[in-house]
């Protein structure tokens, strides 16, 4: 009995550590965000200090906050939105319907992952390029989609397999059309499952920085862009970096943290039943 | 009117065949029971009729038209499953409904509809509630109802009793019965338990190995069992079987040797046996007696199982078999108590070396009556 209690609190202890060195620079960061430019780069840093808001006054005055806002929105949403529309049918089909291929369509689908982005950055650049879709929310969503599409087909497939076949058989001996059994039982019945997948689709996207740095410039510049802009090459302001990140992932982490419970529903998926 | 008829079916997975080809007649308004044992094929054949399944080869007819690529839901079927599958989602009202949402009947007509149902199965009370506020009676008469409302020609239903406990089973099977008998609708019953198989069915169709055994009514396959398989799997417990040699063979009978010295004439017809082969006698439990005065084998007493309205005792006889015998729930037999068996010939089933059947000379007279029942003198449910 002691020993069980003594390692239950090696594990608590342990996790808090994790937890609070994986926070801490969220943490100092979003203090950074409330000092001088000087102090700010002290050594040593400084843990007692007086904030100022004179960062985040200057972020405003140089770049247009909600304009990159606004652009991270509608990325992230829309890609959502288009990644969920097409991978609800793919994963319907493999989920319900499998092939001998299917487990290795799947597979490959995860492998594509697995390809450094950068590899591929020319091309994708040049396809862009030439269909006039740089710099256009468009070719970010597009992008978005496809990036976000193989986890996104994947999460909602291994959802849809905890859906008891018998119950789709029933509504096809009730006479349910294909897309009446997605409307009426599958899609009901797995929608807790969508949503973290949709939370997760957002999440990423929001966060994703390589393909937004190199395919957009100003009109569709998300969030991810507006904080690269503050290492600029006059030199590396620290204060203000640390204001534009922490006005960054302000609205992701109050999302993230209204639906984490959906939120680790989806990330443990099928681990947790 | 609704029959189904089934013609040479086969079902082929990629490298396995399992269903052999199968030839089934079922008559409009019949209660037709599949048992086996487990992985026969018994529900795949249920599925194919459904339509939840291809049928790789052969003809299915529903009414006299065939009916293999026509949808589950335009086949004028409902079915029942094991695990009820009813939508978690919905209430029982919306459950019951949902086929007729589906067909675009307006939603105070589908709800009378699903009350109307609901009252038949007693589930009135209930119509509001999700399924997973229901006891797994409850859930099964949901199921039920179902398939109900759809009006089907025939009803399918998969073991819709395995999943729930002993006292509420007889319940459930007795209002099976009833509803069947009020319905007059075609009903295709699968299930591997046979005391469900022999009371619900007017016909039983014995499956194994992806083929049919036998097909026939209740007490044909419990009197007239036509193989070995058959014999030891309708009845409970089991029907004995004992290793025996042809002595002697006549018109009237064919004569075997037991174990030990004693012999039996078992009145069968002359068959392709003759003196001095192997054979199997086969007697059920119920059809043995002890008798110390006559007895035809003696054996000594293993175990003793007393279900209190009868007994059933586990004697091994010479040659090492262990025969069950039933004998009342008075009987004083001992464990290694000396048992008297009497084996009576008129109750015996000889089989072949092939495990076939051979035939007896006389019909059993119950047989001669046959299964079907006097549909015109029933009520008749009237659906609308
Ligand atoms: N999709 C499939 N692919 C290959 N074989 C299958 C498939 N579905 C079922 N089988 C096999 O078909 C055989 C018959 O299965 P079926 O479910 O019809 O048996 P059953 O008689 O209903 O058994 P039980 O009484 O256990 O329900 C089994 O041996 C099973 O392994
Ligand atoms: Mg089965």
């Amino acid at each position: 009995m002691a020993r069980k209690n003594s390692r239950q609190w090696l594990w608590a202890v342990l996790g808090w550590l994790v937890a609070i060195l994986l926070f801490f620079p969220i943490f100092w960061m979003f203090l950074t965000s409330f000092k001088t430019e000087v102090a700010a780069v002290a050594t040593p840093p400084q843990l007692f200090f007086r904030p100022t808001l004179e960062n985040y006054v200057a972020i405003q005055d140089r770049a247009n906050y909600f304009n990159y806002a606004l652009n991270s929105i509608a990325v992230s949403l829309g890609s959502t939105f288009l990644a969920l529309l097409l991978a609800i049918p793919a994963a319907y089909a493999m989920a319900f319907f499998p092939t001998k291929r299917t487990k290795g369509t799947l597979m490959w689908m995860l492998s594509t992952k697995m390809l450094p982005s950068v590899g591929v950055l020319v091309p994708v650049y040049i396809l862009c390029r030439e269909a006039g879709l740089l710099d256009s929310r468009i070719g970010l969503i597009i992008i978005y989609t496809l990036i976000n599409l193989p986890i996104v087909v994947w999460m909602i497939y291994s959802f849809f397999k905890e859906v008891p076949k018998e119950i789709l058989e029933a509504d096809r001996m009730d006479g349910a059309s294909t897309q009446q059994e997605l409307r009426h039982v599958l899609l009901p019945l797995a929608l807790p499952g969508i949503a973290s997948t949709a939370l997760l689709s957002i999440i990423l996207a929001w966060n994703e920085a390589f393909w937004s740095l190199n395919l957009t410039t100003f009109d569709a510049a998300p969030l991810t862009a507006f904080i690269a802009s503050f290492s600029s090459p006059q030199g590396l302001f620290w204060a203000k970096l640390s204001a534009a990140s922490t006005l960054a992932i302000a609205p992701i982490l109050i999302f993230g943290w209204l639906s984490q419970r959906q939120l680790v529903r989806g990330l443990t998926f099928g681990a947790v039943k | 009117m609704s029959t189904v008829t089934l013609r040479n079916i086969h079902k082929q997975y990629t490298d396995v065949e399992i269903i052999k080809g199968i030839d089934l007649d079922i008559n409009d308004r019949e209660f037709v029971v599949f048992v086996g044992p487990s992985g026969c094929g018994k529900s795949t054949l249920l599925r194919m009729i459904a339509g939840l399944e291809d049928i790789s080869s052969g003809d299915l007819l529903i009414d006299g038209e065939r009916v293999n690529d026509v949808p589950p839901d335009k086949r004028g079927l409902a079915m029942v499953f094991q695990t009820y599958a009813l939508y978690p989602h919905m209430t029982v009202a919306e459950n019951m409904a949902f086929s007729l949402r589906l067909a675009g009947v307006p939603k105070q007509q589908r709800l009378e509809r699903a009350r109307d149902v609901a009252r038949i199965l007693q589930l009135e009370p209930l119509l509001n509630r999700k399924p997973k506020e229901l006891s797994g009676g409850q859930r099964q008469r949901v199921a039920i109802g179902r398939a109900l409302v759809r009006n089907p020609k025939v009803f399918l239903f998969d073991e819709p009793l395995s999943n729930l406990d002993a006292a509420l089973r007889v319940q459930m099977r007795l209002e099976l019965a009833s509803l069947h008998d009020s319905l007059q609708t075609t009903m295709i019953y699968v299930t591997h338990d046979q005391v469900e198989a022999m009371t619900l069915a007017d016909k039983i169709v014995v499956l194994q190995g992806g083929v049919v055994e036998q097909v026939g009514s209740p007490l044909e396959l419990y009197h007239q069992p036509r193989n070995l398989f058959v014999a030891g799997f309708i009845g409970s417990p089991k029907m004995n079987f004992l290793t025996v040699t042809v002595s002697a063979v006549n018109d009237s009978g064919t004569t075997v040797q037991l174990p030990g010295d004693a012999s039996v004439t078992i009145p069968v017809k002359p068959s392709s046996l003759s003196v001095g082969d192997r054979a199997t006698l086969g007697i059920r439990p119920e059809h043995l007696r002890l008798d110390p005065n006559q007895p035809t084998l003696t054996g000594e007493v293993l175990v003793v199982e007393r279900l209190g309205g009868e007994t059933f005792l586990y004697v091994r006889i010479a040659g090492g078999d262990t025969l069950i015998v039933q004998t009342d729930g008075d009987n004083p037999s001992r464990t290694h108590d000396r048992a008297f068996v009497h084996i009576n010939g008129d109750f015996c089933h000889l089989f072949d070396q092939n495990g076939e059947s051979i035939a007896k000379t006389r019909r059993h007279h119950l047989m001669n009556e046959t299964h079907e029942q006097p549909y015109q003198n029933r009520v008749s449910y009237q659906a609308e």
